[in-house]
Parts: C-alpha cells; sequence; structure tokens
C-alpha cells in the first residue's frame, strides 16, 4: 500500500514562564491510503499536539516543531511556509474538532461555513459550492439539506452538528482527515451514528484517517492500526488485533483493564494509579516506571529500545528484553 | 418582528413622557422664572406677559399645556427670543449638532474597532501596548480638556486648523477628535478584549483549519462575534457623545443644539428647556432602539421578536 503520511522522529515543544514543556518527544509513524490509524492516550500525553503539528497548527509562539519530519506525499510539511500550508489545509488534509457545538461559527449559516473552503480553494462560483455542499449534506445523512443550508448553528444538535463539521471536512475532497476526538462530545447513540458514518465515508471516498482518542471502544470498531502513546512518546504499536488481543506493554495492558466491560460477568474496573510525568523534565528512562507494577532498576534509568513483535506490532519495553524474564523469575522467587 | 417594533414604541412613549414629567418638575421647582429680570417692569406688563405665556395658570394646567405642544410638536416661540419659535431654534441647530454627532460616531467606531483588532492581534506586542496606552490617555483626558489643548495646539500655536465656529469641514477635525477620543478609547478596549477571546474559539481554529487566509478569517469569523460587546455599549456612548456635544459646542462655538440647551436653562426659557429636552431625549431613545435591532442583524441567535427581546 502506498504510504500517504510519514512522520520521523517529531519533536514539539512549548516555551512558558515555568519553563519548556516537551509535549511530543520523537514520535514516529506512518499511514497508508485509505486506512485508519488511531492514536490513543490518556490526556497530556501529546495526541493532540502531534495531530495540529501535522496540520501546523500549533501557536508559534509558544509552541515550536523542534525536530523530526513530517512527510505528506514525500514532501516535509515542516519546510512549508504559513502561507503554503494554507493551500493543504482543508485541500490535502481536513480536521474535525472535538465540540461540535463549539467548532461551528454561531453567526455565519451552515451553508456559508460549507461553502467557503470550496471556494477559496477551488475558486469555485457560489452556486457550484452550494450544489457540492448539498450533496456533501447528503452524504453525512442530513434530511432536507436545501433548507438546512441557510439555518444557523445553533438550529441543529449535537450529533447534526458534527454531521456538518465532517461534511465542511470532506467536501474539498481530502486525502488526509484527522480527527480529534470526534465523538467525545456526544451521546453514546450518536457516536454510534458518527463513527459508522466515517466507515461509509472511507468505503466511498478511499480518505485515510487519523482517529486521536482515548476512548478505546471508538478504537475498536474502526481503526485498522493503532498508536498508543504516552507522555509524548509511541511505547507500543500494532495492528487493532495486536493491540487488544496481545497488548505487551503495561500501560498498554493498563489501559484495556481500565475499559468496563459488558461481556465479563463481575469484571472489575482496574484503573491505573498514579499520573503521568511532568514534561518540563520528563524522566531519562520509561516515563511509566513510576506507575508499573513491573518496573526493574533498568527502567528508571534508560529509555527501553524498541522491539519488534512483527512487521506491525513494535513496542518500547525492557520487559521485552532477553534478560528480562530471568529479572522478573528472580523477583518472583525472592517474594 | 412588528409586535416587537409596537411593544418597543409603547415603552419608548412611557419612558419619554416620565422625561417630560422630569423635566418639567425640575423645571418649576428652579428658582426664577423667564421674566423676572434685573430690570423692573410695570406690573401690568408683567401680568400681561404672564398671561401671555400662560405662567399665571396653576401647575398642573402649565403641565398640560407642555403635553400638548409636545403631542402635536408645536413648542410654541421662544420666551427670550419671541422672533422665534423653538421649532425654527431646532431645525437650525440640530444638523449641525447631527453632523457632529454622526463623524463622531464614525471616527469613534472605525478607528476604535481598527486599534482594538491590531493590539488582539499583536498581543502583548509592541502595537498592542502602543494602543492600549492611546486608549487609557483617551479614557481618561477629559473631552473639553483635549479640545482645549487642541486649540492651543493645532490652533494657537500651529495655527493649522481653525479655532472656532462651522463652516467648512475643516472646521469639524478638532471637535470631532475631541469628542471621539474617549469613546474611541471605551471601544478600542473593549475591542481588543473580546478579539482575544474569540480568536482563541475553536471556530477560529476550524475556520484555520480550512486554509482560509488571516485577514478573512478576521473580518468573517472573528469580528462579527467580537463586535456583540461593542454594540451594547454603543448605547451609552450615544449617550454620552450627546452630552459631550454641549460642551464641545460651547468650546469650539459650534451653532447647535447644545448652545441653545445650555442657554434656555440658564435663561429659564421653558418652551426652549421643552423642546430641547424632548428632541434629545427622543432622538436617544430611538438610537438605542436601532442599536437593539442591531443585535439581530450580528447575532442570529437573538431573536426580537420573542419574549427576553428587551
Amino acid at each position: 500500500m502506498e504510504k500517504i503520511l510519514e512522520v520521523n522522529d517529531l519533536h514539539v515543544t512549548f516555551s512558558t514562564f515555568g519553563g519548556t514543556v516537551q509535549a511530543v518527544r520523537g514520535v514516529s509513524f506512518d499511514l497508508h491510503k485509505g486506512e485508519t490509524l488511531a492514536i490513543v492516550g490518556e490526556s497530556g500525553c501529546g495526541k493532540s499536539v502531534t495531530s495540529n503539528a501535522i496540520m501546523r497548527l500549533i501557536p508559534d509562539p509558544p509552541g515550536k516543531i523542534s525536530n523530526g519530519t513530517i512527510e505528506f506525499k514525500g514532501k516535509d510539511l515542516t519546510q512549508f511556509s504559513q502561507k503554503a500550508m494554507r493551500s493543504i489545509r482543508g485541500v490535502d488534509i481536513s480536521m474535525i474538532f472535538q465540540d461540535p457545538m463549539t467548532a461551528l461559527n454561531p453567526t455565519l449559516t451552515i451553508g456559508t461555513q460549507l461553502v467557503e473552503g470550496l471556494m477559496e480553494h477551488r475558486k469555485t462560483s457560489r452556486a457550484e459550492a452550494k450544489e457540492r455542499a448539498l450533496e456533501m449534506m447528503n452524504l453525512v445523512g442530513i434530511p432536507n439539506p436545501e433548507e438546512r443550508f441557510k439555518q444557523y448553528p445553533h438550529q441543529f444538535s449535537g450529533g447534526m452538528r458534527q454531521r456538518i463539521v465532517i461534511a465542511i471536512a470532506l467536501i474539498c475532497e481530502p486525502e488526509l482527515l484527522i480527527a480529534d476526538e470526534p465523538t467525545t462530545a456526544l451521546d453514546v447513540t450518536i457516536q454510534a451514528q458518527i463513527l459508522e458514518l466515517f466507515e461509509t465515508i472511507q468505503e466511498q471516498t478511499g480518505v485515510s484517517i487519523i482517529l486521536i482518542t482515548h476512548d478505546l471502544g471508538v478504537v475498536a470498531k474502526i481503526a485498522d492500526r493503532i498508536v498508543v502513546m504516552y507522555a509524548g512518546k509511541i511505547i507500543e504499536e500494532g495492528t487493532r488485533k495486536e493491540i487488544f488481543y496481545h497488548p505487551e506493554h503495561p500501560y498498554t495492558k493498563g489501559l484495556l483493564k481500565s475499559v468496563p466491560r459488558l461481556d465479563i460477568k463481575g469484571a472489575n474496573l482496574i484503573p491505573i494509579d498514579g499520573t503521568p510525568p511532568d514534561l518540563f523534565s520528563p524522566p531519562q528512562g520509561c516515563p511509566f516506571t513510576a506507575r508499573c507494577s513491573m518496573a526493574m532498576e533498568v527502567c528508571d534509568k534508560v529509555y527501553p529500545l524498541q522491539t519488534e513483535l512483527s512487521d506491525t506490532h513494535k513496542v518500547d519495553c525492557w520487559l521485552q528484553d532477553d534478560r528480562a524474564e530471568q529479572l522478573v523469575a528472580q523477583a518472583a522467587d525472592k517474594t | 418582528m412588528l409586535g416587537y417594533i409596537l411593544k418597543r414604541f409603547a415603552v419608548m412613549v412611557v419612558t419619554l413622557w416620565i422625561i417630560i414629567t422630569l423635566t418639567f418638575v425640575l423645571m418649576v421647582t428652579l428658582p426664577g422664572s423667564p421674566l423676572n429680570e434685573e430690570r423692573t417692569t410695570n406690573e401690568t406688563v408683567q401680568a400681561n406677559l404672564e398671561a401671555h405665556y400662560n405662567l399665571d395658570e396653576p401647575y398642573y394646567i402649565q403641565y398640560l399645556l407642555y403635553i400638548k405642544s409636545i403631542v402635536t410638536f408645536d413648542f410654541g416661540p421662544s420666551i427670550k427670543q419671541p422672533t422665534e419659535t423653538v421649532n425654527d431654534l431646532l431645525g437650525r441647530g440640530f444638523p449641525i449638532s447631527f453632523e457632529l454627532g454622526m463623524a463622531t460616531i464614525i471616527v469613534a467606531v472605525i478607528s476604535g474597532i481598527i486599534l482594538g483588532i491590531f493590539a488582539a492581534l499583536k498581543h502583548n506586542g509592541i502595537i498592542d501596548y502602543l494602543a492600549m496606552t492611546i486608549a487609557v490617555l483617551g479614557i481618561s483626558i477629559p473631552n473639553f480638556v483635549l479640545a482645549t489643548l487642541l486649540i492651543q495646539t493645532l490652533a494657537v500655536y500651529w495655527n493649522i486648523l481653525p479655532a472656532a465656529t462651522w463652516s467648512s469641514p475643516v472646521h469639524m477635525i478638532m471637535p470631532t477628535i475631541a469628542l471621539a477620543t474617549g469613546p474611541m478609547a471605551i471601544i478600542a478596549r473593549l475591542t481588543r478584549s473580546t478579539m482575544l477571546e474569540v480568536l482563541t474559539q475553536d471556530y477560529i481554529k476550524m475556520a484555520r483549519a480550512k486554509g482560509l487566509k488571516p485577514w478573512k478569517i478576521i473580518i468573517k469569523h472573528a469580528l462579527k462575534n467580537a463586535l456583540m460587546p461593542v454594540v451594547t455599549i454603543m448605547g451609552t456612548l450615544l449617550a454620552g457623545i450627546l452630552t459631550g456635544t454641549f460642551v464641545i459646542e460651547q468650546i469650539f462655538g459650534i451653532p447647535g443644539m447644545g448652545k441653545y440647551f445650555v442657554e434656555s436653562i440658564n435663561q429659564r426659557d421653558y418652551p426652549v428647556i421643552m423642546g430641547t429636552t424632548v428632541f434629545y431625549s427622543a432622538f436617544l431613545i430611538v438610537m438605542l432602539f436601532l442599536v437593539d435591532i442591531a443585535y439581530g442583524f450580528l447575532d442570529p441567535r437573538i431573536k426580537l421578536h420573542t419574549k427576553g427581546g428587551d
């Protein structure tokens, strides 16, 4: 499959009065055409910063892409000027935001907000743009598009607004869609509908999707591959099957245990104790050490090397080292 | 919408009636009358004069006569300048005051908004500090002080602008600057703070994610939202500009309505007091109404015809 996006050793920092926050610390992943990649992690792990970095929407200052490359169809976006990025945004790469209640401008009609991207980039007339907009509204499942076109955001429900946001994102037929927590602000029933909409759209347009979420239920439904982020690093990545059935990193295991399950009777939720490290001064070793029940001395001192468990399944954890098994056995003997 | 306008109209009439009544009460409780002057007049003449202007009637009759004059919009002749009616004075003074007021509003709103936008876009930069210094100065310096400073520098020292009167557009420059600086400063500060807030909203980020040009995002997406609070204080600013014209017209010797208003009170010229007060009040009330209508155009979520519109 053709690679559409290749992120290499991406570092993003934010300068504040209190010091420099290292929000993203060497993230590398790639995305193939027509694929859905989920970036999973808890709040503050750098998943949204990563997606904003791809769109070059990080406010500079204080934010800065301090290292790494973002290659979109062979071109490095980190070298683009803001002006050049404008011809990429909305056209080649689109973005969907978390809260549909605030993502639409309350003072402009839905129609205006739908057509403006198209008119800006494709230089179409308003009439042509409207036709295309109505088509898109149909595609995302808005009834009476002709009438709805003239209405304002406050006349739409949350789910309908998110459909509009999706229609806006897709109107210029982008090749990559970045969805930042697209279902978090919605009711569960609406969530399912929106996820189905993503699947239909991907079938019809072949768009590649980066889905950013902390909800593993969402991931299980539509992701092809999963990247797990923790404290600004990717600690494990693999196909959906690999991550859900053979998680190797203790953090990934912990995440999966903390998802409520309906299929196992009497299953308890097991939260991960503690909080992620302070990214003003990230630990030199594995950032999960302090919360990890399997932590070894080495974990605190040296960041683990990446282990490739298969072509697709990679994990950053010392437990994958050959010597770890002996250590764990020794520890078990002592107790 | 029609229902709303009718309701607003009724409220306006009541407001105006309260203003008229209060003005009347204040007017008759003020010591002195338009007819008592230093020189002594014959008692019969005095009585005849009072009878001519209905000043010998009991207060409630006088009050009713005033109400009648307002309803018919015929305030009668001025007591002090018997050759002219109050309507003549208004007709001559109002266009001049209106010109000054409008020039002030236009200058204040446009320059205030532009200053506010630049300050917000260059947040905590040199332009921001400069704009906000101008704004603080504008709010702190009263318009009459600014007016005299302007006359002293621009007219007396450098002699580039005429010091007084109202005969050409050049004459408008100094009074307009003096009157507009205060409101401009208030609008600039308000625009800056709301703009800063609006710029952090998700829909602005979304507009950027669409790849729109920065100026288009500012004008189309941010400004309309940032202007709401500015529209809200427009009513207060209008009242301020209106009362400001009294002073500014005096300083620059502008023959507007303000002059007659101030003079009429000093001279107890009852019909002129009534006429100017009613005219000013009615004008302000109508302007406030227009401001409220403007809300609906800026923000579609505000519906004027539903309850709570006023």
